[in-house]
């Protein structure tokens, strides 16, 4: 592994301006020198192959008027391309009518997320607080470019045109033009060193509601996925993959799989055997009648409840301290009251509508890959290293993902390895569309790690929280992949303890201390809200506990703790206001009824949701309405931000009744019936309320999720006085 | 070779007889709108009309589709259903990730084909079958409201 740094041409540094953290992201080391060597967009060159104005890597703007954003980001439901575009748009004062986008192509020098350092891809709600300065100054320059080539066409100052939805006008004279009319003028202007972005006030797009690029392809089935890649000649493969993590082929016969018609080959490649036919379904029947024998030597055979046994053993000890404040083992020596609770989390799979899936296209020269590609440059390595070509040799082609969750962000580029494995494995003959089956996407790991927390809240005489302390155990999912320099200190897995490390609440005494078990061998991953979707949970319920305990009103305790924090207190006030928090709920005869509060920052944004349940006489829970306040710096696009928490309200609703088990090492589930995916009738009301900010904007993609499933549990400890301290829910302990 | 009627077209598609409707649509017709996510009919992402009725097509042998009028996502907008319920999804920018979308919006065009004012409970009860793991259930109810509206 070395570090790589990526060069500052002078465009870059002027489109990249000082926006953003940089991180440094380390790449194997085959790729240190030779990064792809694409170069930034030139102002006119697009004019040899077609008329076309393309002041930047991100914008294109067509004799035809057509304005082409182009999106470093994956779409994979979030809204980014639209958000993306909305931020271009406005400066560059577009009609949004006259707006497309398309994905961009893996170029990391191009394309990088800036907060990645060198690395191109779309994670941890960065989209758009990565790109924010980007994007406002490519659609600037772009503007600047129109306005510079009109003034010189019309003989008149710059500073005397207007551009308003995708006009320029001058009014002494007259005149009049479109984008399309002066794309091909402007495309010989320079590009400017510096440019005047928008004074806020003026936004006519951002804040507004620009409506989604993508509703019309996404309505009438003319979205292309991977799922829907057909190339000339194309073989789809299915593959047999063995029962545990870790257990090899050790021989197989393909006899009988062979003889299937439309099969055309069967191949072994390391992580099965693949059978390879002229379409799905018969390749699907193929593997289905392979037999395999499988090595399981170095197969790992824990099941989830050993697993879970050996983490609550090594919770009896510390472990590495994450983060300390004050004395917390004082705090406890002199409290007259210490709280205690312990809570297990299980591993949880991603369960995307589109199953993981990659098209391969080997060539003499290199390879050509067709993906909803959420890593681009980690996937480009790890394809270049099995390929034994350079990075730049691959070329990923960036399609919507149906669904993703994080799965398709996998560090070690395991599906799109596999695809390419078997390309490989027949000489690159044909190309390939790996198609995993439904039990094969739920089977196949890189599931949100299982975790144990234990915590404890000691309490002084005068009913004051004056320590506390949370022990966390768990796999890291950054430790071992091209992450880990970036996210990984003194042996903390950064990802592990968010949520946790960072508690928000002015408590004198803490102690975070993580385990970090390096033996089990299942794989893990980012899960939507990836370290938050579980320090959520505990914090917020055990800071409920504590506000019983000392006989004070959960919101009121909150806001008494987060003096220092407006942001997290601005978002749960205005959820608890908009809730009427405090007014009684009434029940149906033979129902309990409660409301419940939490409140958590995860990437930069803040999100309070207050819940409303009902509690039936045999324990099940119905979540009645959700009433969110959020808090994500300028709203680029208010009703995306809407979106993205009602869904991920649903998400986390969702996981309150999901759990992937193993047993002697094998996943038992492999589709919805085992694995039940919230459904229509359990989706509850949903209010969501955007707090007006213009400070930066941060992501929305994520931070819906993890205060949902800590608000539903406190409004079913007030229904009904029991703590749900283990996940997913057990309603027979809620049985009246 | 089996003969189907697909979008109001004759079609051929040479594929074994316990080939289901979903990939000989997919696969031998090109029609890919109409989605894999399970293949087991638990979440609808391949939902279609065999004569008007919705039905999912990943356990739905080719063989027993013989004769009979199969819709897709690819022709729903021949009928003013289909067209209202496509207009108040893109109205209320009902999609995300969109992969379950065409199997939603097939599903709702069927239940306000034969109930033209469907209550929150009716939604529910017809749309259960269709998962959204992007949960943008609540503007899915909304939209066959809206969808009712226009159509009213």
């Amino acid at each position: 592994m070395s570090e790589i740094v990526i060069e500052n041409l002078s465009r870059r540094r002027f489109l990249q301006g000082g926006a953003g953290l940089t991180l440094g992201f380390c790449l194997p080391a085959i790729a240190a020198t030779t990064l792809p060597a694409a170069g930034p967009g030139k102002a006119g060159e697009g004019l040899a192959a077609a008329v076309n104005f393309e002041p930047n890597a991100f914008l294109r703007i067509g004799t035809d008027n057509s304005v082409t954003v182009i999106s470093k980001h994956l779409e994979m439901g979030q809204g980014t391309y639209t958000g993306l575009a909305t931020i271009l748009a406005e400066e560059l004062d577009a009609d949004w009518q006259q707006v497309r986008v398309e994905g961009a192509p893996a170029d990391a020098k191009r394309y990088n997320n800036l907060f990645w350092g060198p690395a191109q891809g779309t994670g941890g709600s960065t989209a758009m607080a990565n790109s924010w300065e980007q994007m406002r100054k490519a659609g600037a320059a772009g503007r600047a470019m129109l306005v510079a080539a009109a003034a010189k066409r019309w003989q008149v100052s710059a500073a005397d045109i207007v551009v308003r939805d995708g006009v320029l006008s001058h009014s002494a004279s007259g005149r009049k033009a479109s984008f399309g009319q002066l794309a091909e003028a402007a495309a010989q202007e320079s590009v400017p060193a510096e440019v005047q972005l928008k004074d806020p006030k003026d936004f006519r797009l951002i804040g507004k509601q620009a409506k989604r690029k993508d509703s019309s392809a996404k309505t009438n089935g003319t979205a292309k996925f991977t799922q829907d890649v057909f190339l000339p000649g194309m073989l789809v493969a299915v593959v047999a993959h063995p029962p545990q993590f870790g257990a090899k082929v050790k021989s197989f016969d393909a006899s009988r799989a062979k003889a299937v018609k439309g099969v055309v080959e069967v191949v072994q490649i390391p992580t099965g055997v693949a059978v390879l036919a002229r379409d799905t379904w018969s390749a699907r029947k193929g593997r289905d009648a392979l037999s395999v024998v499988w090595d399981d030597s170095a197969a790992f055979k824990l099941g989830s409840a050993e697993i879970l046994a050996r983490y609550k053993e090594m919770a009896k000890k510390p472990g590495l301290v994450a983060k300390q404040t004050g004395d917390a083992a004082q705090a406890f020596a002199g409290a007259a009251k210490v709280i205690s609770a312990a809570y297990d989390f299980p591993y949880l799979a991603h369960a995307a509508m589109e199953p993981m899936n990659c098209v391969v296209k080997l060539a003499a020269d290199g390879c050509e890959v067709w993906n909803g590609e959420q890593l681009h440059t980690g996937d480009q390595y790890g394809l270049a290293h099995v390929l034994g070509l350079q990075p730049e040799q691959v070329k990923i082609n960036m399609l919507y993902s149906g669904g993703s969750f994080g799965r398709r962000a996998c560090k070690d580029s395991d599906y799109v390895i596999e695809a390419a494995q078997i390309a490989k494995a027949i000489g690159g003959k044909a190309p390939v569309k790996l198609v995993w089956l439904r039990e094969d996407d739920m089977r196949g790991g890189y599931y949100r790690p299982l975790f144990h927390h234990a915590l404890e809240a000691a309490v002084d005489g005068s009913g004051k929280l004056t320590g506390w302390r949370h022990r966390l155990v768990g796999q890291s999912i950054v430790i071992g992949s091209p992450f880990e320099k970036m996210l990984v200190k003194d042996g903390i897995d950064g990802v592990s303890v968010e949520g946790a490390a960072n508690l928000p609440y002015a408590i004198p005494n803490l102690t975070v201390d993580l385990h970090t078990p390096t033996d089990i061998g299942v794989p893990v991953l980012w899960w939507r809200s990836v370290g938050s979707s579980h320090t959520a949970y505990s914090t917020e319920t055990f800071f409920d506990e504590v506000a019983a305990a000392t006989g004070k009103d959960p919101v009121a305790l909150r806001l008494e703790m987060l003096a220092n924090h407006p942001r997290h207190a601005g978002v749960l006030k205005l959820a608890a206001d908009k809730a009427g928090w405090g007014q009684p709920l009434k029940a149906k005869a033979g129902e309990r009824r409660g409301r419940g509060v939490a409140v958590h920052e995860s990437f930069n944004s803040y999100v309070a949701h207050v819940a409303e349940v009902t509690v039936k006489k045999d324990g099940s829970v119905k979540v009645d309405r959700i009433v969110s306040a959020v808090d994500c710096g300028t709203a680029i696009n208010p009703d995306n931000i809407r979106s993205q928490v009602e869904g991920g309200i649903g998400f986390a609703l969702s996981s309150l009744y999901e759990e992937i088990t193993l047993k002697d090492g094998r996943v038992e589930q492999g589709n919805f019936d085992g694995f039940p995916l919230l459904r229509i009738g359990d989706m509850p009301k949903v209010e969501v309320h955007i707090v007006p900010s213009s400070a930066a904007p941060t992501g929305i993609g994520e931070p819906g999720v993890p205060p949902l499933a800590p608000a539903v549990a406190n409004a079913i400890a007030a229904a009904t006085g029991k703590r749900l301290r283990k996940l997913p829910f057990n309603t027979a302990e809620l049985v009246a | 070779m089996i003969q189907l009627n697909v979008n109001g077209k004759a079609v051929k598609a040479d594929v074994e007889p316990d080939t289901p409707l979903l990939w000989v649509l997919r696969d031998t017709l090109q029609l890919t709108g109409t989605k894999y996510g399970c293949g087991q009919a638990l979440c609808g992402a391949c939902t279609v009309h065999l004569d008007g009725a919705p039905v999912r097509a990943c356990m739905t042998p080719v063989s027993s589709v013989i004769g009979r009028k199969i819709t897709t996502i690819e022709a729903v907008d021949s009928g003013k259903v289909g067209k209202a319920v496509q207009a108040a999804w893109r109205k209320l920018d009902v999609v995300q990730c969109g992969y379950c979308q065409s199997g939603q919006i097939m599903s709702a065009v069927a239940l306000l084909s034969h109930n033209r004012k469907p209550s929150d409970a009716d939604i529910d009860s017809a749309m259960s079958g269709n998962l959204c793991r992007c949960a943008t259930y609540v503007r899915i109810r909304a939209a066959i409201h809206e969808a009712a509206k226009a159509l009213a």
